[in-house]
Formats: structure tokens, C-alpha cells, sequence
């Protein structure tokens, strides 16, 4: 079933962590595997965060070496990353398997990507100057805590929650999916699409990268393809609607950007809520409510639609 | 019990095998006006108001209050502050004015069969799936779905609805306010629908039977479905049932586009339950 929602502040910032984290709480009924999110914060000129694992949660419990391995690939990482010449500011550890480093670098970025997910069990999650990118197992007040989510301040982010129907139930599989190789970009699908293998396999043959067996990276893959080719966001999404086949709505972010489109049939929920000021969007109202308790105009988009709305 | 005469059912488009089933034999006797509620619904007093808030509720406890206020006689009940949970209000079978201050989730109001309830706010997907009776008022918009299945009752929305409004609908009244999404009236089988605004495509997809009329524009017809003559009793009844909900189509009545099915595809009778009533 799964459950995507996302927000934006339009002129303004919040703490899009804690909203978020209260919108994918109510979800929790629609997938209780795991939980993502996509949090779009403060920009700094010339820098930044990257999100990456070192081994998947389960990995933890394979016996006593693991740990050993963890700080050996880590340690891989930081060499490698010398290597390269970015000049890393701050680095995290959110779990003995997540990191986060903020750094500053001006070399090619997808090179960067290939080298670091060369190595054994890395994994990128995100590249971007706001975006941050979160994704473990458990409901989303579990995730959220674990990685210190609240009070992050931001204008927009995307998250949700999955039942996991079409593959493994581990981070791989979770969403949002970062849209490698382009900064700042992440997508959240519900849905299936069925033409996945078909469309995969064009985009590898053009050189983008699958971390996963879940159709819902496709999406992601499928946006950075278009925008590679010189789409914007809005082009690319409505070209999606026509080209991917199957039931699904999704939700896109960019650096500034929130985005929404749903298949032909409007076969998957969203419920909208806009005002001026703010947008919050989700697969059901009651996630839009734990932001809003009050009484609110809310309404669903239509077959084939696709919105975009700016931060 | 009432036996079907073989005259006017007929001449009304009936077939004329002996109907069965419980609530044809038992509950539509026109003599015995008692069997058109069931044995064990509450006697309620419609003066006998009252409130339940919800807002640190479950559905499951929403609804228990409900049928508790009702074992007790309460004819009038305020739900404040549903908080769009789903599932409220569903499986009420007999009398009640049932009023819901704000919006309801998922398959909200189901399996009515009776009650007159009102939802100040919006719906989600699927209200008042499968309601036998009653009327059901929905003032801002709804989800997806609406009205699936529903064989009986007057299911009004003011504003805009989703896609699959009245999917399969098998009798009773679908009036949409503004517009529709795709697919509406998909397998529609009896009943009327009155789409006030716009109709997205596909509209009456594989309809077996019943009418939509649309007072907008129609994306495109689905399989099955095409326009009709727009008939003197079409205008009186669609002003006389818009009138019940204050409602009027910009175009005026007249001008409606009338949908009905091109093939006959179904093999029963195509009488309302409420007008078999009057033929037996």
C-alpha cells in the first residue's frame, strides 16, 4: 500500500522535520516496514551533505566482524575521499551504519558517487546542498528519533512509508529514492509500475545506476534521465505520466521545488491542501490533519495531473 | 407476502420471474409498513439531541458512542471534530440524524441503510460505500469511489469529486455539485447520477443500465455509454430532486447531456427498489 506525503513552505522556513515526522506517523497503517524522508535545509554557497550507508541495519546482527567491517569501509570512504580532494567540514555518525559529512568539493560529482559506491556495501542515499536524505526500518517517530530529526529547519520535504510488496524489506528498498546523479533531487512513489524492467534496462544502457530491485527508483532514475536531457521538472513529470505504465502517484523534490503527478487512471490516493503560504500533500487526509487539526479545504488532484510548486 | 402481477411490471420494463431474496419477500411489503425497518433497530426520538467529540477518539470507539446514544434513544447526534479518521458512521441501519462537524477518511458512512447524516467538511475515498438507504450530504468534496455500490438513497456532494464516483452503482441518487474524475458511472448496473459540473473521460464505462446526466462538459464517453434524448420526466424529476438539496446546474436543467447505456447488457429487472414498491 505504502504512504507518501510531503510539504513546502512557500518564503518561509519551519521545522520540517518534526511536520513531517508527524504526517508519516499518521501513515503508519499503509506501511510499517520502513520510513523515509527527504529534507530540503539551509543551502551553503559551495558546499555539501552527503548521506551514505556503510551496511544495511540486518547486516548488524551477521556476527561479531561486521563491526570491524563497518569502520574498515568508512575508513575506505575518508581515503577515498582524500583522494579525490574534498575537503570534508563535519561528519556524523546518526547510527554505526549512516553517516552524514558536509564538505566542500568542486570536481565531478557522479565521478565522487561511482567511486565511494565502489566499495563494498556503500551506499549513497544523497548528494545535495539542501537535501538530506533519511531512510531506516521502523515506523516514522522511530526513525525520526534515531536520527535526530526534529527541529530541522527547512522549506520543503517528502517522506513515506512502505510496505514492502515488490522487494526486501531494508534500506535499499526504502524510499525516497535520490535521483543519482543530480544534487538535491528525491522522489516517494505509491503504486506499481509495469513496465519497470523494460524502462530499466534503457536507462542502464544510458549509464544510470540502480541500487535496488523496487520500480519506485525507476521514477527517480527516470527524472534525472529527462532533466539530463535538458527537461525541466514540470516537462518531465507530465512526459512520465504518458511513458511509465501502471498505477502510481508519486512525489518529486528539487532544491526549491515540490512536486506531485498522478497515473492516468488515478488509481493511488492524494489528498492536497494550499494556501498561500504553505502545501502540504499526502495519501490521506488524516496526515495533513496531525499538521492542520483545524478545518481546512482539501481536494483531490485528478487522473493524469501533474503540480509543481515553488519554495 | 406480495406477489408480482404480470401486467405492469412488465409493461415498465420488468422481467417477470418471481423475485426472491429476504428483503424483496419480507421487508418490501407495501401492506406491512413495519418491515421496511429491521426488528431490532432502535426506536429514536429525532428531538433527542446529542454530541460526541472525537478528537482523542478511535473509529472504533466513534462508532460504538454512536450506537450507544442510539440504544438510548438519541434520534439527533453531532460528531465534532472527526479529524478525517476513517471509517465513521458506517453500518447504521435505521433512523438517525447523524451530523459530522468537519471531514471524514476513508470509507466513511458505509452500509447505510436509513439514516440521514451530513458532513460539513470533505470525504475520502470511498464514502457511503454500498448505502441501501437514507440520504447522505456531503458539503465540501469528496474522494475517489464515492458512492460505490450503492443501491439505494440520495448520496449528494456540493463540491468536486473523484475518479470511479458511482462505480457500480446498482440504484439510488449520486448528485455531484461540480466535477467528476474519470471512470464515473464505471459498471454502472441502476440509479441515477447528476453530475452538475465537468465529467472527466470515460464516463459510464461498460454501463449496464441507469442514467447520468451531466450538466458540463463530458472529457469522453466509455465504452457503452451514449447520449440520450433528454425527456420532459428527466427535467421534472432533476428539478424536483435538485430542489431538495437547494441545488441548480448554470446551464439550466434542459440543457443537460443525458448518458445512458447503448447495449443492453443486463438481464433483471431495472426498477428502483423504491419503485418496485409501488408496483407490488
Amino acid at each position: 500500500m505504502c504512504g507518501i506525503a510531503g510539504l513546502i513552505h512557500r518564503g518561509k522556513k519551519s521545522d520540517v522535520g518534526s511536520e513531517l515526522t508527524s504526517m508519516l506517523q499518521a501513515l503508519k497503517h499503509r506501511g510499517p516496514d520502513s520510513t523515509g524522508f527527504a529534507l530540503y535545509g539551509s543551502q551553503i554557497q559551495s558546499e555539501y551533505v552527503i548521506r551514505f550507508k556503510v551496511a544495511e541495519q540486518e547486516d548488524l546482527n551477521s556476527g561479531f566482524r561486521i563491526h570491524h567491517d563497518v569502520k574498515l569501509r568508512q575508513e575506505e570512504v575518508d581515503r577515498r575521499l582524500d583522494e579525490l580532494g574534498v575537503d570534508v567540514k563535519e561528519k556524523d555518525l546518526a547510527t554505526e551504519y549512516a553517516c552524514r559529512y558536509r564538505f566542500a568539493f568542486d570536481g565531478d560529482m557522479k565521478r565522487l558517487a561511482d567511486y565511494l559506491e565502489d566499495i563494498e556495501s556503500v551506499e549513497i542515499l544523497s548528494i545535495g546542498q539542501g537535501l538530506e536524505l533519511i531512510k531506516d526500518l521502523g515506523d516514522a517517530q522511530t526513525v525520526s528519533s534515531q536520527y535526530g530529526l526534529s527541529g530541522f529547519d527547512g522549506t520543503h520535504a517528502i517522506g513515506h512509508t512502505r510496505m514492502a510488496t515488490e522487494s526486501d524489506v531494508d534500506i535499499r528498498s526504502a524510499h525516497p529514492y535520490w535521483a543519482y546523479p543530480f544534487n538535491d533531487i528525491a522522489v516517494v512513489h505509491n503504486g506499481q509500475l509495469t513496465n519497470y524492467w523494460g524502462f530499466r534496462r534503457e536507462m542502464e544502457r544510458r549509464g544510470h545506476r540502480f541500487v535496488s530491485n523496487c520500480d519506485s527508483e525507476l521514477i527517480a532514475v527516470y527524472i534525472a534521465d529527462r532533466i539530463s536531457q535538458g527537461d525541466d521538472l514540470e516537462s518531465a513529470m507530465s512526459r512520465s505520466v504518458d511513458e511509465l505504465d501502471g498505477v502510481f502517484t508519486y512525489v518529486v523534490a528539487t532544491e526549491d521545488k515540490l512536486g506531485m503527478a498522478k497515473d492516468v487512471m488515478a488509481a493511488k490516493p492524494m489528498v492536497l491542501y494550499e494556501s498561500e503560504d504553505f502545501v502540504a500533500l499526502a495519501s490521506e487526509e488524516v496526515a495533513i490533519r496531525s499538521v492542520f487539526p483545524h478545518e481546512i479545504d482539501t481536494y483531490d488532484p485528478y487522473e493524469g495531473e501533474v503540480r509543481v510548486w515553488q519554495s | 407476502m406480495a406477489k408480482l402481477e404480470q401486467g405492469d411490471p412488465t409493461e415498465m420494463g420488468m422481467r417477470t420471474e418471481q423475485l426472491t431474496g429476504r428483503t424483496q419477500q419480507v421487508f418490501f411489503s407495501a401492506e406491512e409498513s413495519g418491515n421496511l425497518t429491521y426488528p431490532w433497530a432502535p426506536e429514536v426520538d429525532f428531538e433527542k439531541c446529542s454530541e460526541i467529540d472525537a478528537e482523542n477518539l478511535s473509529a472504533s470507539d466513534i462508532n460504538k458512542q454512536i450506537r450507544s446514544l442510539m440504544s438510548e434513544g438519541y434520534g439527533t447526534i453531532t460528531v465534532l471534530n472527526p479529524g478525517a479518521k476513517h471509517s465513521l458512521g458506517v453500518g447504521i441501519l435505521s433512523r438517525l440524524n447523524l451530523r459530522f462537524e468537519g471531514s471524514l477518511g476513508y470509507f466513511g458512512c458505509g452500509l447505510l441503510d436509513g439514516p440521514n447524516v451530513v458532513i460539513t467538511g470533505r470525504v475520502g475515498w470511498s464514502c457511503a460505500e454500498n448505502m441501501m438507504a437514507g440520504t447522505l450530504l456531503v458539503e465540501k468534496n469528496a474522494g475517489s469511489t464515492f458512492g460505490a455500490a450503492i443501491r439505494g438513497g440520495d448520496l449528494v456532494c456540493r463540491g468536486d469529486v473523484g475518479s470511479r464516483t458511482g462505480i457500480d452503482q446498482k440504484g439510488g441518487t449520486i448528485i455531484v455539485g461540480g466535477k467528476t474524475g474519470a471512470f464515473s458511472g464505471f459498471m454502472m448496473q441502476r440509479g441515477r447520477m447528476v453530475i452538475l459540473g465537468d465529467a472527466g473521460k470515460n464516463l459510464g464505462d461498460s454501463m449496464y443500465d441507469g442514467t447520468i446526466y451531466v450538466g458540463g462538459a463530458i472529457a469522453d464517453l466509455g465504452v457503452d455509454a451514449v447520449e440520450a434524448d433528454m425527456t420532459e420526466l428527466d427535467c421534472e424529476w432533476l428539478q424536483r430532486k435538485l430542489a431538495l438539496y437547494g441545488m441548480e446546474t448554470s446551464n439550466g436543467i434542459e440543457n443537460m447531456t443525458k448518458i445512458v447505456a447503448g447495449k443492453q447488457l443486463w438481464n433483471y429487472d431495472n426498477l428502483e427498489p423504491s419503485e418496485k414498491k409501488l408496483v407490488l
